[in-house]
């Protein structure tokens, strides 16, 4: 699978749209997957994952800047997340089917927040775009 | 068995009072042939499903999508017998539509992005966990008489 020309503008426009909201996107993402895919709270035993909670807040930030870093470098994404690809092989170790759950709750937050630019086209590019940066998160675990 | 507690059951049945299924099936429908378009196997004979202008415009995968989600409308009265409720038409598209049942679950997904989109904060995530059910108990209810 591999991002067109036109996914990567779609990308980057959709990124753009979403400017400052990109954490509270991310920490949205994350409570909607908790709510809807239960079996991914076991990754997070050590959090509050109450509504709100600061720990949801902070780590939605975090997936959101990690998620900005790869839209600026669409043209290389397995280097730009290189450590972080070590790190959920060698530490993390999060089973592969959770990426999904999170890339669809992804899905489902701007779909919400920012219906006018989820366009059909713009729904696919990010829908290519979350799949390549959980397949390069998940490359090296074996 | 009911798989959704009363408050999931009241979400779902509130929220699915407003939807346009004509409208929300045409989409959805659009929307997976567009985001996956291998699903388009299946399609052949729809004519135009060359760009997702094409495919979102075109009158047979309005029609369908309709079709499609009067069926799981007709589903959302039963969640307590969906396997029943859905065993002709998993017989269907598994002896002679050889739909498989991967596609279910993809169309389920589309339909909740779908649902998102039109209802923005109304679709909380309350309200989407509860749709989360029902869709994977459709898409387990009909690929259930699959052999």
């Amino acid at each position: 699978m591999v991002l067109s020309a036109a996914d990567k503008n779609n990308i980057k426009a959709a990124w753009n749209a979403i400017g400052s909201h990109a954490g509270d996107h991310g920490a949205e993402a994350l409570e909607r997957m908790f709510h809807s895919f239960p079996t991914t709270k076991t990754y997070f035993s050590h959090f509050d994952l109450s509504h709100g909670s600061t720990q949801i807040k902070g780590h939605g930030k975090k997936v959101a800047d990690a998620l900005g870093n790869a839209v600026n470098h669409l043209d290389d994404i397995p280097t730009a997340l290189s450590a972080l690809s070590d790190l959920h092989a060698h530490e993390l170790r999060v089973d592969p089917v959770n990426f999904r759950f999170l890339s669809h709750c992804l899905l489902v937050t701007l779909a919400s927040h920012h219906p006018g630019e989820f366009t059909p086209a713009v729904h696919a590019s990010l829908d290519k775009f979350f799949s390549t940066v959980s397949t390069v998160l998940t490359s090296k675990y074996r | 068995m009911t798989f959704l507690t009363p408050e999931e059951s009241g979400h779902v049945s509130s929220l699915w009072g407003k939807v346009d299924v004509e409208k929300v099936g045409g989409e959805a429908l659009g929307r997976l042939l567009v985001v996956y378009p291998w699903t388009q196997r299946f399609f052949e004979s729809f004519g135009d499903l060359s760009s997702p202008s094409a495919i979102m415009g075109n009158p047979k995968v309005k029609a369908h999508g309709k079709k499609v989600l009067s069926a799981f409308s007709e589903g959302l009265h039963h969640l307590d017998d969906l396997k029943g409720t859905f065993a002709q038409l998993s017989e269907l598209h598994c002896d002679k539509l050889h739909v498989d049942p991967q596609n279910f679950t993809l169309l389920g997904n589309v339909l909740v992005i779908v649902l998102a989109e039109h209802f923005g904060a109304a679709f909380n995530p309350s309200v989407h966990a509860a749709f989360q059910k029902v869709v994977a108990g459709v898409a387990n209810a009909l690929a259930h008489k699959y052999h």
